[in-house]
């Protein structure tokens, strides 16, 4: 079953010890996601550099080990990236967790992150993967706003 | 207590599960999930399908044979469930969808009928959601408060909980058995408390009636809701009995055809019960496949498959216990749980540990299972729960902790 695949080892080091996983002091913008029926809650930070790009990505909060790795990879994958990049990531990324986009080249931009990709056979974990990237994606879309909250669907 | 070898050897047997399709055809498949829904055995689904290939015609309304036979078949399930819950009037038997519109009934029609500005509806922590938003409704529209008794650390409602029951109080509604915590309730205290009270007494039976001889007279309760799917029938097949005093009180629910005497054009008349509680078509084949449920529990006996199902609710409850890295959510005796047993992998979300045991054919309920009061009550934010019902056997609950133990390998190396 390729869902085997999804706890591997490499999947587990990003829970067990994420890069990303800290409070950001100089935050340009930040913004919670929650995922009401597990009880997700994440915080999602970015610094811009002069030149618009995003130098550093970070995240604070608790949820499963999916949003947990999730929010990880992602944060490894969006440094460097425009904002403009950044949201098309989330794009493609979620195609690929709700299982509409499948071609293997356009998934190559993801990276790591396609180690998710057996999500798209997990309906009910398709939130918990989401999480960190359409709080990312919300918060840039936004413009940076830092109050509202961004929820990934309110079914239990 | 642990299981003696009687014990484990009759829970090693598994007369059953050759009945159920869904089973038998997965050899591999570890279903501990009857707190959520019930699979159902062949005669069952072969009820449903005779009613729709020997006798479909709308119950109630045609004047010839097929109809005839139809209406027949309900009244002789409506007699079949007055007698499989003790209740001396088969008019006292509502057929509705599911547990959660009994429930939507009581509380709309004797909210209606009792609550005023400044009275209260008392439920308690413990309940599912559909026990408690439509009183949450109801209160507010008619100015009542909702309160509620907690639980002691021993997972009870004590005796100074239900001390707090005021004369303000006019309708107590509990569940008999958490679909989280698999406890039961002393419905007869709780009755009577209510009733001294002057309060009318709801019990929700979801999770008690499909496992326990139920017998409405010894709980002394006024209102008992359940499902059918959760009991061995289809979806979509439920049950509110009431007493008839209460019932022919109380104003409709829904309205509409075949709950009418007369009707008049700015007036109607009632039907008596049941129909007055019963607008529109009834599940034809959910009721009659309800009806074979029962017939199956029966030819088992009650007193058999609430053994059996207390039996492995123990061995459930012992083999999670024995787990250093598992926390139950709940008293940690089997004797305690009915059903269900709520439990976390240290540190491992639920919804991880579920999805792991996916990958290894076991099936449990992870989440905050309709019940987030109660989940804050306790402090948690989901738990993982594992439920049995008389198809299941030993070999389920091995399955269970072998892939536990896979969790915590993935866990922690
Ligand atoms: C205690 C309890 N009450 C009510 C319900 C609602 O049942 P249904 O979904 O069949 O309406 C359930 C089932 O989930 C339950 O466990």
């Amino acid at each position: 079953m390729a869902e085997l695949d999804l706890y591997n080892a490499q999947f587990m080091d990003h829970v067990h010890n994420p890069d990303y996983k800290y409070q950001m002091e100089d935050a340009t913008c930040s913004h919670e996601g929650i995922n009401p029926s597990c009880g997700d809650e994440l915080t999602f930070s970015i610094r811009l550099a002069d030149s618009g790009t995003i130098e550093e990505a970070a995240f604070t909060g608790r949820g499963c080990a999916i949003s947990q790795a999730s929010a990880d990879i992602m944060s490894d994958l969006v440094i460097d990236k425009t904002p403009e990049e950044a949201v098309g990531l989330c794009r493609l990324f979620m195609g690929m967790v709700r299982g509409e986009i499948t071609d293997a080249d356009e998934l190559e931009r993801l990276d790591e992150a396609v180690l998710l990709r057996d999500i798209s056979h997990m309906p009910a974990r398709v939130k918990c993967a989401e999480l960190a990237w359409r709080t990312l994606e919300e918060m840039l879309e936004k413009r940076c706003p830092d109050t509202a909250s961004a929820e990934v669907g309110r079914h239990g | 207590m642990s299981l003696t070898e009687n014990e484990l050897a009759s829970i090693r047997e598994n007369p059953y599960r050759a009945d159920f399709p869904l089973l038998a055809g997965n050899p591999g498949l570890v279903y501990l999930d009857s707190a959520a829904t019930s699979q159902r055995p062949r005669s069952v689904l072969d009820a449903a399908l005779r009613f729709y290939e020997t006798m479909n015609a709308n119950a109630l309304r045609g004047l010839y044979r097929l109809s005839v036979e139809a209406t027949a078949a309900t009244e002789e399930a409506r007699s079949r469930i007055a007698r499989f819950i003790g209740a001396a009037d088969p008019a006292e038997i509502i057929f509705t969808r599911n547990a959660s519109e009994s429930l939507n009934l009581a509380a709309r029609s004797l909210g209606r009928l009792l609550l005023g500005q400044g009275d209260e509806v008392v439920i308690s922590i413990m309940e599912h959601h559909s026990n408690l938003i439509p009183w949450q409704q109801i209160c507010a529209e008619r100015g009542a408060t909702l309160s509620y008794l907690y639980l002691d650390e021993d997972y009870r409602i004590s005796e100074d909980e239900l001390a707090k029951i005021s004369p303000r109080a006019k309708i107590v509604s509990v569940t008999q058995v958490s679909n989280v915590l698999g406890v039961a309730n002393d419905i007869a205290a709780i009755a009577a408390r209510a009733h001294e009270a002057g309060a009318v007494c709801v019990v929700d039976g979801a999770q008690s009636v499909p496992h326990i001889a139920t017998d409405v007279e010894k709980l002394g309760c006024d209102f008992l809701a359940f499902s059918g799917h959760k009991m061995l029938a289809p979806m979509g097949i439920g049950v509110l009995w009431g007493t008839r005093a209460l019932l022919e009180a109380m104003p409709p629910f829904l309205t509409g055809g075949e709950m009418i005497d007369s009707v008049s054009e700015q007036g109607a008349v009632w039907a008596p019960l049941p129909a007055k509680f019963e607008a529109g078509t009834q599940n034809g084949g959910g009721i009659v496949a309800l009806d074979e449920a029962i017939a199956y529990l029966e030819g088992i006996g009650m007193a058999v498959v609430e053994r059996r199902e207390a039996l492995l609710a123990r061995a459930l409850a012992d083999a999670l216990s024995a787990l250093p890295f598992i926390d139950i959510v709940g008293p940690a005796e089997g004797e305690r749980h009915i059903g269900s047993v709520a439990f976390n992998v240290r540190g491992v979300h639920p919804h991880d540990v579920a999805s792991l045991l996916d990958m290894h054919t076991v099936c449990i309920r992870a989440g905050h299972h309709c019940a987030e009061p109660l989940l804050k009550h306790l402090g948690q934010n989901s738990t993982c729960r594992a439920s049995v019902a008389l198809y299941n056997d030993a070999s389920d609950i091995d399955r269970l902790v072998d892939g536990l133990e896979n969790v915590w390998r993935v866990f922690n190396g």
